[in-house]
C-alpha cells in the first residue's frame, strides 16, 4: 500500500468532502454536516491505518470498520469511492431508486459495507461481537468501530461498552464523533453526556483523546490505540460540517441537503484548500 | 374534490396537540431527539414544563411514558415508526398495555413514502407488532384533517393507543365536518363490483384507480378503515353482502396489516374471494414515494389491474 503523506491525506480529504456535497445536493437530502466532520478520521483510516485490499474486498483478515450512525453514509461511500472499492460515477446514485448506495447503509448492497445501519446504537454491540469473533477464530483483525455523541444517549451502547470490559476485547476501538450535535440541537441541551471520558474508563476502558481535525494527531492517536491490552475509546473532538463555514457547528445541517446554489458556495470554498 | 393543498398527516398532529394543550393541562409530551420531524417542537416551545426530551432512547422514553400516566397524566410519546413501537416493543408491552397506561404511542415516517431514507426508515410492519397487543388500540388515519381528529379523540380516552402518521404530504380526502369514530370505519365511496378496505395516505391510490374504472362500468366501494382495532366488523361485513369481493390496501407488510386482521375476524366467518395489497414480504429502499409505491405494487396502476382481475375472475 502506497505511503501517504500528510498533504496527500489532507488533500484526500478535501476531496471526499466535495464529494459529499456534490452527492448530498444531488440527492436532495442526506447528512452533510456529520459527514464532513469525519471526512479526516474516515480518510486516516482508509488511507492509511486499515489493513485492507479494495481489490479484494472480502479478504477474511482485514480490519473492520463498523458504522453505527449510519446517516453520515456519505463520507463512508465517497472514502471507498476515493479508495477505488467502486466507481466514482456511482456517488451520483446516492439515495436513488435501485442503488446500492442506499440512504442508510446495506451490508450487502457494495463489497466494502460492513454492516447495515440507520437505527442508531446498534454499531458497537455488532464491533463486540466481530472482535469476539476475531479472538475465538484466532483471526488477528482490528475492529474499529464509528459511533456518535448522540448514540450514547441510547442504552444499547452502553450495554455494549460493559460487555466490551467483560471480554477484555483489546481488538476493538470505538472511534466517538464527538461534535456536540444531535438532530434536535446541541448535545448538553438534548442529553448532555457529562464527563465521557471518566464513564469510558470507569467501564474499564483505555480512553484517547484526540482533534479529528488534524490528520497527525488522528494518525498518532489510532497507531496508539492499535497497541492496547484494553478496548479503546477515541474521543475525536470534530465539528459538524467542517471545512464548509456556513454548515460548521450548525445544526440544522445536521440532515439536510444543500441546494444547487449552497452546494456551489461550498464546492468554492472547499476547493481553496487544495 | 382536491383543489385543496397536500397536506402531512404529522402536521396535523402538531398543530393538534398544540391546540389541545390550550385547554387539556394534563397534557405531556415526550420526545426522543425527533421533536422537529415529529412536530411536536411548537407544543415544546410554548410549555416547556409539559414537554420531557429524553434524547436518542425510545425505550426510556416509553418507560418515562408509562411513569407520567401513574401520576395522573394524559401522555403523548412521538418518535419515527420504526423507532417506536420498533425498538421499544417490550416496554410497550408490558408498561404500557399491561400497565394499561394512558400513554398514546404517536408515531411519524410509516411506510415506504419515507422515501429517501431507505429500508431502515420505513416502518412496513409497524401494524402487525402493535395490533398483537392486548389493550392498545391502533388508529391509522387517511388525511390530515382526520388525524386532527384522531388526536382530539385519543386525547379524551384512557386507553393506550399507538397512533400511525406520515411524513409525506398527501391528498386532503375528508374536511372538517366529515364524521370520525373511534372504531368506525368509513365508507369514502359507495359501489357495488368490489369492497376496497384500505388505511392511511395511500388510500388516495384506491380513489384514482376506482376513478378510473368508471370508464369501464365497474363501481368500487371504498371503505376507510382508520382504526385497526377495534376492527369495524359490521361496516366491512355489510358491504362484502353487497359486492361480494373484496381487495384491502396498506402502506405496509401483507403479513399482519389491516388486510390480514380482516381476513382473521370478517373473511373467517364470511368467505369471499379477496386479494390483499401491501408489502410482499420484503424490505423497502431509497427513492422517491411514487416511485417506490410502482415497484412495490400499491400504486393505483396496480390497484387497478388487481380490481379488473378479480372482478373479471372472481375464483
Ligand atoms: C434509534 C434511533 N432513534 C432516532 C433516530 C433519528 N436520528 C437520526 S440522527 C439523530 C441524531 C443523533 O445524533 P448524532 O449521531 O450525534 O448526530 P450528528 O452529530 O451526526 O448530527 C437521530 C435522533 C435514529 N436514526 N435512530
Ligand atoms: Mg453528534
Amino acid at each position: 500500500m502506497k505511503d501517504y503523506s500528510l498533504v496527500e491525506l489532507k488533500n484526500i480529504a478535501n476531496l471526499i468532502r466535495q464529494d459529499i456535497i456534490r452527492m448530498t445536493a444531488h440527492a436532495g437530502s442526506g447528512h452533510p454536516g456529520g459527514s464532513l466532520g469525519m471526512a479526516d478520521i474516515f480518510t486516516a483510516l482508509y488511507f492509511k491505518i486499515l489493513k485492507h485490499n479494495h481489490e479484494l474486498p472480502h479478504w477474511t483478515e482485514r480490519d473492520r470498520v463498523i458504522l453505527s450512525n449510519g446517516h453520515i453514509c456519505p463520507v463512508l461511500y465517497a472514502t471507498l469511492a476515493e479508495r477505488g472499492y467502486f466507481s466514482l460515477h456511482l456517488l451520483k446514485k446516492f439515495r436513488q431508486i435501485n442503488s446500492p448506495l442506499q440512504g442508510h447503509p446495506h451490508q450487502h448492497s457494495l463489497a466494502g459495507i460492513e454492516n447495515s445501519s440507520g437505527p442508531l446504537g446498534q454499531g458497537l454491540s455488532i464491533a463486540c461481537g466481530l472482535a469476539l469473533g476475531a479472538k475465538l477464530n484466532k483471526q488477528n483483525y482490528q475492529v474499529f468501530a464509528l459511533t456518535s455523541d448522540g448514540e450514547h444517549n441510547e442504552g444499547q451502547t452502553w450495554e455494549a461498552i460493559m460487555l466490551a470490559n467483560k471480554y477484555k476485547l483489546n481488538n476493538l476501538i470505538n472511534i466517538v464523533d464527538v461534535n456536540g450535535i444531535q438532530i434536535d440541537g446541541y448535545t448538553k441541551n438534548i442529553m448532555p453526556l457529562g464527563d465521557l471520558k471518566a464513564k469510558y474508563q470507569s467501564f474499564g476502558w483505555q480512553v484517547l483523546t484526540c482533534d479529528g481535525h488534524n490528520m497527525k494527531d488522528i494518525i498518532n492517536t489510532l497507531t496508539k490505540a492499535k497497541t492496547s491490552n484494553k478496548p479503546v475509546a477515541i474521543l475525536a473532538k470534530t465539528i459538524l460540517g467542517k471545512g464548509v463555514s456556513f454548515m460548521e457547528n450548525n445544526f440544522d445541517w445536521h440532515g439536510k441537503a444543500p441546494n444547487q446554489q449552497e452546494a456551489e458556495k461550498a464546492l468554492i470554498e472547499l476547493k481553496k484548500y487544495v | 374534490m382536491f383543489n385543496k393543498e397536500n397536506k402531512s398527516t404529522r402536521d396535523a398532529y402538531g398543530e393538534a396537540i398544540f391546540a389541545l394543550a390550550k385547554t387539556n393541562k394534563n397534557i405531556v409530551v415526550v420526545s426522543a431527539d425527533l421533536a422537529e420531524s415529529t412536530r411536536v417542537q411548537k407544543f415544546a416551545k410554548k410549555y416547556p414544563e409539559r414537554f420531557f426530551e429524553v434524547g436518542v432512547a425510545e425505550q426510556n422514553m416509553l418507560g418515562v411514558a408509562a411513569g407520567l400516566s401513574l401520576s395522573g397524566k394524559t401522555v403523548f410519546a412521538s418518535s419515527f415508526a420504526v423507532f417506536s413501537p420498533g425498538r421499544n416493543w417490550d416496554q410497550l408491552r408490558v408498561s404500557i398495555c399491561y400497565s394499561e397506561s394512558n400513554v398514546k404511542i404517536v408515531s411519524t415516517h410509516a411506510g415506504l413514502s419515507v422515501g429517501e431514507d431507505g429500508a431502515s426508515h420505513q416502518a412496513l410492519e409497524d401494524i402487525a407488532i402493535t395490533r398483537v397487543l392486548p389493550n392498545l388500540l391502533v388508529i391509522s388515519p387517511l388525511d390530515y384533517e382526520e388525524t386532527k381528529k384522531a388526536v382530539i379523540a385519543i386525547a379524551k380516552i384512557k386507553n393506550p393507543v399507538y397512533l400511525r402518521l406520515h411524513r409525506q404530504t398527501s391528498p386532503q380526502i375528508t374536511d372538517s365536518k366529515t364524521p370520525f369514530q373511534i372504531g368506525k370505519a368509513n365508507i369514502l365511496q359507495a359501489g357495488k363490483n368490489l369492497t376496497l378496505v384500505g388505511c392511511g395516505p395511500i388510500l388516495h391510490e384506491a380513489i384514482k384507480a376506482a376513478e378510473n374504472l368508471k370508464k369501464q362500468n365497474i363501481s368500487v366501494e371504498i371503505i376507510n378503515c382508520h382504526t385497526i382495532k377495534p376492527l369495524d366488523k359490521n361496516t366491512i361485513l355489510k358491504s362484502l353482502q353487497k359486492t361480494k369481493k373484496l381487495i384491502t390496501l396498506e402502506e405496509h407488510q401483507i403479513a399482519g396489516g389491516l388486510g390480514s386482521a380482516i381476513l382473521e375476524q370478517v373473511v373467517s366467518s364470511y368467505s369471499v374471494p379477496v386479494k390483499l395489497i401491501g408489502v410482499q414480504d420484503t424490505f423497502g429502499e431509497s427513492g422517491k414515494p411514487s416511485e417506490l409505491w410502482h415497484k412495490y405494487k400499491i400504486d393505483s396502476q396496480y390497484i387497478e389491474q388487481e380490481i379488473l382481475k378479480i372482478i373479471k375472475n372472481p375464483r
